[in-house]
């Protein structure tokens, strides 16, 4: 393992670094003293971990194609921005857009995240993209969704605090969205469906849920697969009636 | 359902004594206007049908064709013309946003027709291109401040780190149309050109096809707002990215590509499913000011390791010239600006006929605000929308810019005859369509062989002009509007061009 202190010095210089001793073969870096630092584990291909100890900055793991990326604490804006492949671990919170178009690869979140989380995420065939976030989520989540997996699991609800926010799945048109606890009608957009998650869906969900628990090493209570909500798109085509020919 | 009340918008005469029967124009037309039948040698005609796209006109065989526009129909009205007209019995009928194609066909004062060319006389003799070097080579990039010089061995060595540069043999680039909005055929014929003649592409916002990876020299691939096809190889393959904020047809809002048009390699290349609506949101997501737009052109050049230039495209609006100037603060080494003419495979008419500003004046303004602000070399300025021949190529470079996209040039250079059909996905000479019939008309070879001709003959054109100017240099002109001069335009007008009336001497 090659450990990097990152104290003091910009993220350009951080991220050739990293990238440099990647293509040299070293898929095991640790970096300590991070505060702030964009993009880390950026364009990353191929199998290895980083492992970040402190705040990350905007953009952690842009476009990661293969890297898995572990933080110990919080993470900001841009969490697998655009990412391809791999793995985003984070303990604790994230911040908006977390997924933002992502291709592939898969984001576990401890804690909760904000908003527009998993917008415009999208796949094809076997690029899959998967979130699952351990809290909750703030507004637009799944917003213009066309493809992949999120899963919000609301975990520390106490009865009260909404598992997502409003205008969730807003233009959504292709994937699906599970939602464990209180959702209404009024929080989704038009167009899409809601519905208790047949056996398969949920053997879906506990299969990703089951590589959540474990590399999050945390202990996860049995889950009732009634507290979940599906929702669905309607129609693939969400404007193919908005225009004269 | 009730007859519609458009009239045909075409009329097709077929002289009889010529027509053979011979079934060319029922196979060529794919919006179904030509009817043939086995057991008679008659030809029928569904005129409502016809965009007027001459396909059927070109390849008869006999020129027993014609198609023109059909007079009478609609009563003369000097306020509700036609389009209005038109427009209303759609929408009235469908209920829908009116879709177009192509850039902007209304009657705005185009500038360059406004503007004229000097020419040396006596004083600072011409050059005759056909006998001395003019160079038109050009760079796009940031340019530093000074350079630091080491003098002290046999050669003297540049000791700045230079910034990235694209090099174009010729101050015109293909611009941005992506695979799907045309055919997998007229991308090759670009991509192809572009590499023969020594200039670029640009692989529109629908990613990259795998087949064109070899190609990436030569190519300029966008990040929209869609993000489709957007991965680190897409990203490093290029010689340039460009992060796609705004276009000139459809400022302001995104795109639709219709889920007919996602056919399976359009969503491999797009990943998203097959037949869906393939939606490039308005905004970028992560993008709500320039700060934003700076981590996103820092996350490109990370991405990249600062090893390629990275470009900013917006659309020519009322404050185009602040926003260009935000643009370069956030780091774009290219700011790219497409004017209210520029082309589009979709955009709401309404949208593309009354948004915008019209490039001309855009460009002055930002050339002018850089300079003033002292960050004109921080980046380069393309230019795009309604670009049509050497002359305004020319014009533009005078005016400021570095280098000048071309997209509908090409298209017409490659057989399209203008009917601004592109989003039906019908496009009957094979260009802005993935149907597999139709795509097969426009051969690649041919393609690429009219582009490089067209780029070649207006590269001699240039070079006579220049010569004419008494400059042997592109450099030379960029920027230098004391070689443009204005005819039948307002103060205001030339005030905001920058550009002396003509009869004003130096």
């Amino acid at each position: 393992m090659m450990r990097l202190q990152c104290k003091g010095r910009h993220y350009k210089d951080v991220n050739c670094e990293v990238e440099q001793r990647w293509e040299e073969g070293e898929r095991n870096i640790f970096l300590e003293g991070v505060n702030g630092h964009r993009y880390l584990g950026r364009a990353l291909k191929g199998e290895g971990f980083i492992d970040i100890q402190g705040v990350p900055g905007d953009d952690l793991g842009m476009f990661a194609d293969g890297v898995t990326v572990r933080v110990r604490g919080n993470a900001q804006d841009g969490v697998g921005n655009t990412m391809n492949a791999g793995k985003i671990i984070v303990e604790g919170d994230v911040r908006d857009i977390t997924g933002h178009s992502m291709r592939g690869g898969k984001i576990w979140v401890g804690g909760n995240a904000g908003y527009r989380l998993g917008i415009h995420m999208k796949s094809f065939q076997d690029d899959y993209p998967v979130i699952i976030v351990g809290g909750n989520t703030g507004d637009f989540l799944g917003e213009y969704m066309a493809g992949g997996l999120i899963i919000v699991l609301n975990l520390k609800e106490d009865g009260d605090t909404p598992s997502v926010g409003n205008y969730t799945a807003t233009g959504m048109h292709g994937g699906k969205i599970f939602i464990r606890g209180k959702i209404s009608q009024e929080q989704v957009g038009r167009g899409i469906g809601l519905a208790p998650p047949g056996e398969k869906d949920f053997l879906e969900v506990s299969r990703y849920l089951d590589e959540y628990r474990k590399d999050l090493e945390i202990h996860l209570p049995s889950l009732d697969p009634n507290s979940f909500t599906k929702l669905f798109p309607l129609t693939t085509r969400p404007y193919g009636r908005l225009y004269a020919y | 359902m009730a007859k519609s009340l458009l009239f045909p918008e075409f009329k097709i005469d077929r002289d009889k004594e010529r027509c053979i029967s011979c079934q060319v124009c029922v196979r060529q037309c794919a919006n179904d206007v030509h009817e043939g039948s086995d057991n008679e040698d008659t030809v029928l005609s569904q005129e409502e049908n016809c965009v007027g796209c001459q396909r059927c006109v070109n390849l008869c065989p006999t020129n027993a064709l014609t198609v023109h526009k059909r007079e009478g129909g609609f009563r003369p009205n000097g306020n509700w013309s036609e389009q209005h007209l038109r427009g209303i019995y759609k929408q009235a009928e469908s209920g829908g946003i009116l879709l177009t194609g192509m850039g902007c066909d209304r009657s705005y004062p185009i500038y360059w027709d406004h503007l004229l060319l000097n020419a040396s006389q006596v004083t600072n003799p011409s050059i005759d291109p056909l006998r001395e070097p003019i160079e038109l080579t050009s760079y796009l990039g940031r340019k530093e401040e000074k350079l630091d010089i080491d003098w002290s061995g046999e050669f003297p060595l540049v000791q700045t780190r230079l910034a990235p540069q694209l090099e174009l043999k010729v101050p015109v680039v293909f611009s941005a149309m992506s695979y799907g909005s045309i055919s997998y055929n007229a991308f090759r014929s670009l991509a192809e050109a572009a590499r023969e003649v020594g200039t670029f592409c640009n692989s529109g916002e629908g990613g990259l096809h795998p087949d064109f990876y070899p190609y990436g020299d030569n190519i300029v691939v966008q990040v929209a707002s869609g993000r489709f096809g957007v991965h680190r190889d897409y990203l490093r393959v290029a010689a340039a990215v460009e992060i796609k904020i705004g276009q000139g047809a459809k400022p302001g809002i995104g795109g639709h590509l219709p889920g007919e048009k996602v056919t399976k390699e359009i969503s491999r290349t797009r990943k998203i499913p097959e037949e869906s609506d393939a939606i490039s949101p308005a905004p970028h997501h992560d993008i709500y000011s320039i700060e934003d737009l700076e981590r996103l052109v820092f996350a490109i050049k990370e991405a990249i390791n600062y090893k390629k230039p990275v470009a900013v495209k917006i659309a020519a609006v009322h404050n185009v010239a602040a926003i260009a100037s935000g643009v370069v603060r956030a780091g774009a080494d290219i700011v790219t600006i497409d004017g209210i003419r520029g082309g589009t495979g979709a955009a709401p008419q309404v949208i593309r006929d009354n948004v915008g500003i019209p490039i001309e004046l855009a460009l002055a303004q930002v050339d002018e605000r850089l300079r003033s602000e002292g960050i004109r070399h921080h980046s380069s300025l393309l230019i795009a929308g309604g670009i049509r021949s050497s002359a305004d190529v020319i014009k533009a470079i005078a005016l400021g810019a570095d280098a000048v996209y071309v997209g509908t040039a090409a298209l017409v250079g490659l057989g399209c005859h203008l009917c601004q059909k592109c989003y039906t996905g019908k496009c009957n000479w094979g260009i802005a369509t993935q149907d597999p019939v139709l795509t097969k008309r426009l051969n690649p070879n041919i393609g690429k062989r009219r582009l490089v001709n067209l780029i070649r003959a207006w590269s001699f054109e240039i070079k006579e002009m220049l010569g004419g100017m008494g400059v042997n240099a592109i450099e030379s002109l960029r920027g230098n509007r004391e070689h443009l001069r204005a005819v039948g335009l307002s103060k205001e007008e030339c005030a905001v061009l920058g550009v002396k009336a003509a009869g004003e001497g130096w």
